[in-house]
């Protein structure tokens, strides 16, 4: 029964990791209408970019801020560079667009810092936490802990932001309809400016938070395809559903792996969120929290 | 106006038909009926259920309550792509072609139910195939011919301004050879000019063919000319049902929708 | 001047319906076929052979099955690699558990199995669309390797994992060399285009393109959406399967689901974007252009390295070409959407007017 707790709580939190990501798919597309599939090559980046400053010899902090100038650079070139000429385009062209973009930042994170896997210490250390494990014998890592609790302040913040803010109300009008937004007004250039720049603040959050667990490398960017079906599960313009969707997957997925994965040979974590994912599709295709698409002919 | 063709027996009916989205009543308690060979005009301000009602006519929605019999047989249930099979064709009110194909591909496509080669046929082409494709060419010809685009046949349709787009359509909703058509504001946003010819090819749609046209029309002039009854209706019910003069005389009509002159 | 329709008047419907109506068109592509079915085989290196045409050839007849779901029909797909993993496995078990299959038959089989399980995977595209549809896919991508790795009986529980494929035997006549792989594997692709040049100028086609445009209004014109999506995944597996296996027999000469990556899936959609989404034609330009090209960059990096006395490691040739392959889908989609075949349209309709500028 210990061992069921730990599995879950295992996976919930590594579900939270999960849904870092996700949030900055979701703040994304309830911007823009994107879907960005480069948000995990985002991730790889900022995480690349942070180790390799320190490896460089920058201290903590400053590492910290110059990959956030980084990511609000990159974030910026994208929108001037990719997302400005392809307005208007179908969302399948600006989806394959970013799939590109995935592979170009892939490949310059990688041509910058090199592809060498590294560790990254931020300061939280992976142990269990004593005041939990000693009366119930259940191991929770105080780093988990500390990620879920980032995870928790960021979705916070950025449910507030998109709810009461001017700015939140503008970006929710660009995720509609581009073209209705310019004739209202609405500076699209700065705003999207302003999304890729706070995704980019995300991803790094993530990026920090995976390296630190799971070490930098290139295997970094498949974890953040399996945001995908969180963001099936929580619907791809929910801040909330990306929480209840991340928590949802990491568990199952720590579950299945450990309890029925010994009777098919192991491996199901590949797979398994992707099934899942599928087949909540088939019930409900606009997710949890999604809002549902009705069409008018 | 006396129609060329005698008008026949009822060949649509409806009983009783409802409709609601949610909360909304699109369609309250709806009957009448439609003759074989004949024009009948759906008029009606903004929001009223035109569209839903031919969307409910054509198996696009459903209806909660009441029946829809078509040439004797009950089918409220039916799916578009089997009213499709018995004969019923439309255009919509937002053009609905398929801009990534040509015209002639776009008419072409209104043949689709007659075409029966299987994938491996068309694979190969020589045979049954090819054969099936250049029959309904001539046919699709045809129908270009009658409503006169033959010089765009070969132009993406997103290229052809707004009333040339509408007239592919109805050339792809006639390329089925339905029996009964139903046109949601045929000529809606058209001069004068494209106004005429429109009205010229549904009366000669309805005289060669003997298609029984249900159509949709905010244009008053059109309606009391060309139409042989007329239904009213505002906010989902049925206020007026009868000949174009009938209506035109009905207070109810006259509070609800056509006023008087100034 | 010499590329002018001027006096090629078509008098019959069945003229006018013809693959390529322009007869410099048929003279251009009559020249081809003469170039690569004779002048090649008798001309080219086995390197060229090896490296270049074989498998270009096969990954053009991937693409096109990839090109013909998501292209033509609009369901979008990331699974392809997987679809062509399953073609491979079945040619080897065909070949394996069946003594004295002909060849063909076993690559047929192969994708008869490939597009069954299309259609099983096309299943959710009835009620998902768009990106949810794409994430569907990747179930399959990731499932089906799984599966392959796991289930003994597909690698005929060999322990290694890494199946070596059986020679490819006609009515006795073994083709192993590369020049004879190369003809194999161009006859099949060949007759493979022209079948799906004509599924695309038919019925078929216009319903998937009905389909892809507006199937609120292709249903009701009468297509079942049911039916020609599930025929578009069944088709388009059908061709990614015989691509696996031509992929796993002619070119690896190895039977292995890493060969099947998610990798090869994205490429295989980089290929369709490149060379023109919707066109027979953008299959082979963009497998043209997506093999060439990481062969271009080493080259490339040699020759500085050479020239320049440099010391560039081959890992910056290969994050290159990383850049290079996601710039140029962003580059494309921006400029000409339509890709390669598009501009190759294009350069044909100023060809046209040559030369006068208008």
């Amino acid at each position: 029964m210990q061992f069921f707790f730990e599995v879950l709580i295992g996976g919930l939190l590594s579900g939270v990791m999960y849904s870092l990501v996700a949030l900055g798919f979701v703040l994304i597309y309830k911007a823009s209408g994107v879907f960005n599939f480069a948000q995990g090559s985002l991730v790889f980046f900022a995480a690349l970019t942070f180790v390799g400053l320190m490896e460089h010899g920058l201290p903590f902090g400053l590492a910290l801020l110059v990959t956030l100038l980084a990511m609000i650079l990159l974030g910026l070139l994208i929108e001037k560079f990719v997302l400005r000429p392809l307005v208007n385009q179908p969302q399948i062209s600006l989806f394959m667009a970013t799939i590109g973009l995935s592979f170009l930042i892939e490949g310059l994170a990688q041509l910058l810092w090199g592809a060498n896997v590294r560790g990254l210490d931020i300061g939280i250390q992976d142990e269990p936490l004593a005041w939990i494990a000693d009366p119930t014998g259940i191991n929770v890592s105080k780093f988990d802990l500390a990620a879920a609790g980032i995870a928790a302040v960021l979705v916070v913040m950025l449910a507030l932001f998109f709810s009461r803010t001017r700015i939140g109300r503008a970006l929710r009008a660009v995720a509609d309809d581009h073209q209705a937004a310019l004739a209202v007004g609405i500076p699209l250039q700065q705003i999207w400016a302003i999304v890729w720049a706070v995704a980019g603040f995300v991803a790094l959050v993530a990026g920090l938070l995976w390296g630190a667990r799971n070490g930098v490398q290139f295997a970094l960017t498949f974890v953040a395809l399996k945001a995908l079906p969180v963001l099936i599960l929580g619907g791809f313009d929910s801040v909330p559903g990306a929480i209840v969707g991340g928590l949802i997957i990491g568990s199952t997925e720590k579950l299945a792996e450990v309890y029925l994965g010994p009777y098919v040979g192991g491996g199901i974590e590949g797979w398994f969120p992707y099934v899942l994912a599928l087949i909540f599709l088939l019930v409900r295709p606009e997710g949890l929290f999604g809002e549902k698409i009705i069409r008018r002919i | 106006m006396t129609a060329v063709r005698a008008i026949g027996d009822s060949v649509l009916r409806l009983d009783g038909v409802s409709l609601a989205f949610g909360g909304v009543k699109a369609l309250n308690d709806i009957s009448l009926d439609v003759r074989e060979h004949e024009i009948r005009a759906i008029i009606g301000p903004n929001g009223a259920g035109k569209s839903s009602l031919l969307n409910v006519i054509n198996g696009v929605y459903h209806p909660q309550q009441g029946t829809i019999t078509f040439r004797g047989k009950p089918r409220h249930d039916m799916d578009t792509h089997e009213t499709a099979a018995l004969g019923i064709a439309r255009t919509f009110q937002n053009i609905a072609l398929f801009r990534g194909m040509s015209v002639l591909d776009n008419i072409m496509t209104g043949r689709n139910l007659k075409m029966k080669a299987t994938v491996l046929e068309q694979a190969i082409w020589f045979g049954r195939a090819r054969r099936e494709e250049l029959e309904n060419r001539a046919k699709v010809e045809e129908v270009i011919d009658f409503l006169e685009i033959q010089h765009i046949r070969k132009t993406p349709v997103g290229r052809l301004p707004y009333g040339l787009q509408k007239r592919v359509e109805l050339a792809r909703a006639l390329a089925a050879e339905p029996s009964l058509l139903l046109l949601d504001e045929p000529m809606a946003g058209m001069n004068v000019e494209e106004k005429q010819d429109m009205c010229r090819f549904v009366l000669d749609v309805n005289e060669q063919y003997g298609t029984t046209v249900v159509l949709i029309e905010h244009d008053m002039g059109v309606v009391m000319d060309i139409s042989d009854r007329v239904v009213v209706l505002d906010y989902g019910r049925k206020i007026g049902d009868g000949t174009p003069d009938e209506v035109r005389n009905s207070k109810t009509v006259i509070d609800a929708y056509l006023g008087v002159p100034h | 001047m010499l590329y002018r329709e001027a006096g090629q008047f078509k008098s019959t419907y069945a003229a006018d319906s013809a693959i390529l109506p322009i007869r410099q068109d048929r003279i251009g592509l009559a020249l081809i076929l003469i170039v690569a079915f004779v002048v090649v085989p008798l001309t080219a290196s086995p390197y060229l052979f090896s490296a270049l045409l074989i498998p270009c050839l096969i990954l053009s007849l991937a693409a096109l099955g990839l090109n013909l779901l998501t292209g033509y029909a609009g369901q979008l797909s990331l699974g392809t690699a997987a679809f062509m993993a399953v073609g491979a496995f079945m040619s080897y078990n065909f070949i394996l558990r069946i003594p004295g299959i002909p060849l063909l038959l076993a690559f047929a089989g192969g994708g008869i199995t490939a597009a069954a399980v299309g259609i099983l995977f096309g299943l959710p595209s009835l009620r998902i669309r768009g990106f949810y549809l794409a994430v569907a896919t990747l179930a399959a991508q990731f499932f089906i390797l799984w599966c392959l790795t796991k289930v003994g009986w597909f690698t005929n529980y060999n322990p290694s994992g890494v199946i070596t494929a059986q020679p490819m035997v006609i009515l006795g006549y073994a083709f192993d060399t590369p020049q004879e792989k190369y003809l194999l594997v161009l006859l099949i692709v060949t007759v493979m285009a022209l079948a799906a040049k004509n599924m695309v100028r038919g019925n078929i086609g216009r319903q998937w393109m009905a389909i892809r445009d507006m199937d609120v209004a292709a249903e009701v014109i009468g297509i079942r959406p049911m039916r020609a999506k599930l025929l578009a995944f069944a088709v388009s597996s059908f061709y990614c399967g015989v691509a696996g296996a031509l992929f796993a027999y002619a070119y690896l000469g190895t039977v292995e689901p890493e060969a099947y990556n998610l990798d090869l899936s994205f490429r295989i959609l980089f290929m369709i974007i490149i060379g023109g989404v919707g066109t027979v034609l953008g299959a082979f330009l963009g497998s043209a252009f997506i093999v060439v090209l990481p062969i271009a960059l080493s080259v490339s990096v040699a020759f500085l390295n050479n020239s320049l006395h440099l010391n560039i490691p081959s890992s910056v040739g290969s994050n290159l070409e990383l850049m290079v392959f996601g710039g140029l889908i962003i580059f494309f989609l921006i400029v000409e959407p339509h890709g390669l075949a598009r501009i190759w349209q294009i350069t044909k309709e100023k060809l046209r007017l040559w030369p006068f500028p208008y």
